[in-house]
């Protein structure tokens, strides 16, 4: 299990001067899940495609099994993709499309010389069939692609990419183009077939859910650096920095100081919480879960705030809360109208205590809340209309 | 009122059809009139098609016509599939000056590309005079030919240069519409790019390469002015012999040159259009 199968070591990537993967140290281990997580542009789909062979990285080594790979094309890799938009081949039929790459004569070399090896057709058939049982696609064998549904596609593009017995299998935002319920379909879907056969999974994602739901592993990227690596649960729970404590969920993040170990002081009043192992009295960053909080009478509470808006999400009131200037995001399931006075508690384990870093006082305010919604909506279009143009 | 104005619509129509189209049909019916004269009809005969294939010059036209079309074709399809490939993978900028420049020869008049390329292959024949002298002068191994001449090989290559932007422009829509993807995930399963090319890119612009074939032949077949400048006097096609008949007693065979000639480039340009129209259909049916 935990075998190192791929590493990057001190990668950097370029493109015209500009540095798109900054100094990128990671490994990658035998038969896990692996996401790839951040926002367009952080750098995850250049890696990916650097693991794939197709950019050679500007400085650093990638090795596959301890072996220097940099210059090894992707044909040559023990590594299959399945691409963005699947790019099945439309004039070949489904049967076809998973058959291709085992049609591909691959020179062996054996006993000194090399030769020309060629799967049977036989083997071929019956590689196929298994793998397309696999997707759950049997009977579709002669199917056209243009007569496919888009997760129909994405099934066969994960089939095609399987049928090679890869050591890694890489998928680069491969349920982006489906619909919310069939990507729910297709999460689990995936999940299964990695824990079937047993290979690594490398996924590249934006969507933070999709991440926490499917990873063993996940990456978190910004700006060509990794912010964090961890399991899901460490990921959200402790959150290295401000940036992945806002872009894995919500969170409140607040300026603090550390008094000792296991108090902090905001809003001017100390609060217990879990932390230790920082310098008396360094300032730091307190992220609080908007679900975490509990709301009780203004009496009883140890912060008293006004609510500002509500909202309501289906399970919670999206309730915005304002603390002295600050506001908060705090989700419960109690209705509290606008204009009401509330107190709120906090329990020690609710409080998470970061370093300050370069991503401080950039995010964790909800005193401008629907304009972010926006913003994150104009985020995935945006990305969208980028992958258009590639 | 708007009655009327639908009437004058169709008459005007009707008129400019018929001034498009009346003089081909006259030369068509005039070519099975059973006589010398072009203004009366005296009744049905094929003895001017018969005629054409018994006439030696108007045979080696035609085999010099469809060679020369045949040849340029091929070679323009390939040349200018390669050239399409290669503008594709240029930046977009560069690109679409490359486009531009490609346009150019297919909206120029069709005498000056023929006067330059005439003009081009005299400079270097007299070139090719002095190297051939000089090459001749200090070896003895192989003799080079110290004069060459207009003939085939210019027309060919005349032709090739003139067919090739219409490959290009028929191919490069079709590497647009492509995923670029598809070059990747080939070579993704294990194809070299070769491979990858022979596999996976090709299938997919063939149509736009097929278009493109279609388009140069018909191109080549139709050509008389820029073969005219560049056939010298040892080659000629058919347009050229029958812009040498007209200048002499005018025969009726003509008509019966001319209507085949018509026919053809008519067929061919029905099957381009025909084509055209089903691959829009089918990529609508993509799209769905």
């Amino acid at each position: 299990m935990s075998k190192k199968l791929i590493s990057l070591a001190d990668c950097c990537m370029a493109f015209d001067g500009e540095l798109v993967l900054d100094h990128i140290n990671l490994y990658f281990n035998d038969s896990e899940f692996l996401t790839l997580l951040g926002p367009s542009g952080c750098g995850k789909t250049t890696t990916l495609r650097i693991i794939g062979g197709f950019l050679t990285p500007t400085s650093g080594e990638v090795l596959f099994d301890g072996v220097r790979i940099n210059d090894i094309p992707p044909n040559l890799r023990q590594v299959n993709t399945v691409f963005q938009r699947y790019a099945l081949f439309p004039h070949l039929n489904v049967f076809e499309n998973v058959a291709f790459g085992l049609r591909i004569p691959r020179t062996e070399s054996g006993g000194g010389r090399k030769r020309k090896v060629k799967i049977p057709e036989s083997e071929i058939r019956q590689r196929v069939l298994e793998m397309l049982d696999v997707v759950s696609l049997k009977g579709f064998e002669n199917r056209r692609i243009t007569e496919l549904s888009g997760g129909q596609q994405q099934r066969v593009a994960i089939a095609r990419a399987l049928v090679n017995r890869p050591k890694v299998l890489l998928l680069d935002e491969p349920l982006g183009a489906l619909d919310l319920r069939l990507r729910k379909d297709m999460q689990s879907e995936l999940k299964r077939i990695q824990q079937q056969l047993g290979i690594t999974f490398i996924y590249v994602t934006h969507d933070q859910e999709e991440a926490l739901a499917m990873s063993d592993t996940i990456v978190v990227m910004d700006q060509g650096r990794i912010q964090q690596i961890g399991a899901p649960e460490d990921i959200y729970n402790e959150p290295k920095n401000a940036f992945v404590a806002d872009f894995i969920g919500e969170s409140n993040i607040l300026d603090g100081v550390m008094h000792e170990d296991y108090v902090v002081e905001f809003f001017n009043r100390k609060f217990k919480c879990l932390d230790r192992g920082f310098a008396p009295m360094e300032p730091v960053d307190v992220v609080i879960r908007p679900e975490d909080v509990d709301i009780v009478p203004p009496e009883k509470g140890q912060l008293r705030g006004t609510v500002t808006s509500v909202t309501f999400k289906g399970v919670h009131y999206d309730t915005i809360v304002d603390f002295k200037g600050f506001k908060w995001l705090i989700q419960t399931t109690d209705f509290h109208p606008e204009g009401e006075t509330i107190g709120i508690i906090l329990n020690p384990d609710d409080i998470h205590i970061m370093h300050k870093s370069a991503y401080s006082g950039m995010f964790g305010d909800y005193s401008s809340y629907s304009e972010e919604y926006d913003d994150l909506e104009d985020v995935s279009l945006l990305e969208e209309g980028v992958g258009d143009e590639e | 009122m708007k009655k009327n104005a639908s009437w004058l619509n169709r008459f005007f129509m009707v008129l400019v059809f018929l001034f498009l189209y009346a003089p081909i049909f006259v030369l068509i019916v005039f070519s099975f009139n059973d006589s010398q004269s072009r203004t009366v009809w005296q009744g049905f005969t094929l003895r001017w098609y018969a005629e054409l294939f018994r006439d030696r010059q108007i045979m080696s036209a035609l085999s010099t016509t469809l060679l020369v079309s045949l040849l340029a074709t091929l070679i323009a399809t390939a040349a200018g599939t390669m050239a399409a490939l290669g503008f594709f993978n240029m930046r977009k900028r560069w690109r679409g000056v490359c486009m531009t420049v490609n346009s150019i020869p297919m909206t120029n008049a069709d005498i000056v590309t023929g006067v330059s390329l005439c003009l081009l292959f005299v400079a270097f024949f007299g070139g090719w005079e002095a190297f051939a002298g000089w090459c001749n002068g200090v070896q003895g191994l192989i003799r080079l030919p110290s004069r060459l001449h207009m003939g085939f090989g210019t027309l060919l290559i005349a032709h090739i240069t003139f067919n090739i932007p219409y490959v290009i422009l028929n191919v490069m829509p079709k590497l647009r519409q492509m995923d670029k993807n598809l070059i990747d995930a080939a070579q993704d399963l294990g194809c070299t790019w070769m491979q990858a090319f022979w596999k996976v890119v090709l299938p997919e612009i063939k149509p736009g390469i097929v278009s493109g074939a279609l388009i140069a032949f018909t191109m080549s077949v139709d050509d008389f002015i820029i073969s005219y400048f560049t056939a010298g006097s040892s080659a000629s096609t058919l347009a050229m012999v029958v812009y040498g008949m007209t200048k002499r007693r005018i025969s009726p065979k003509i008509n019966a040159i001319s209507s085949l000639l018509f026919i053809t480039v008519l067929t061919l340009l029905i099957i381009v259009n025909v084509r055209e129209a089903r691959m829009e259909k089918q990529a609508a049916r993509r799209r769905l």
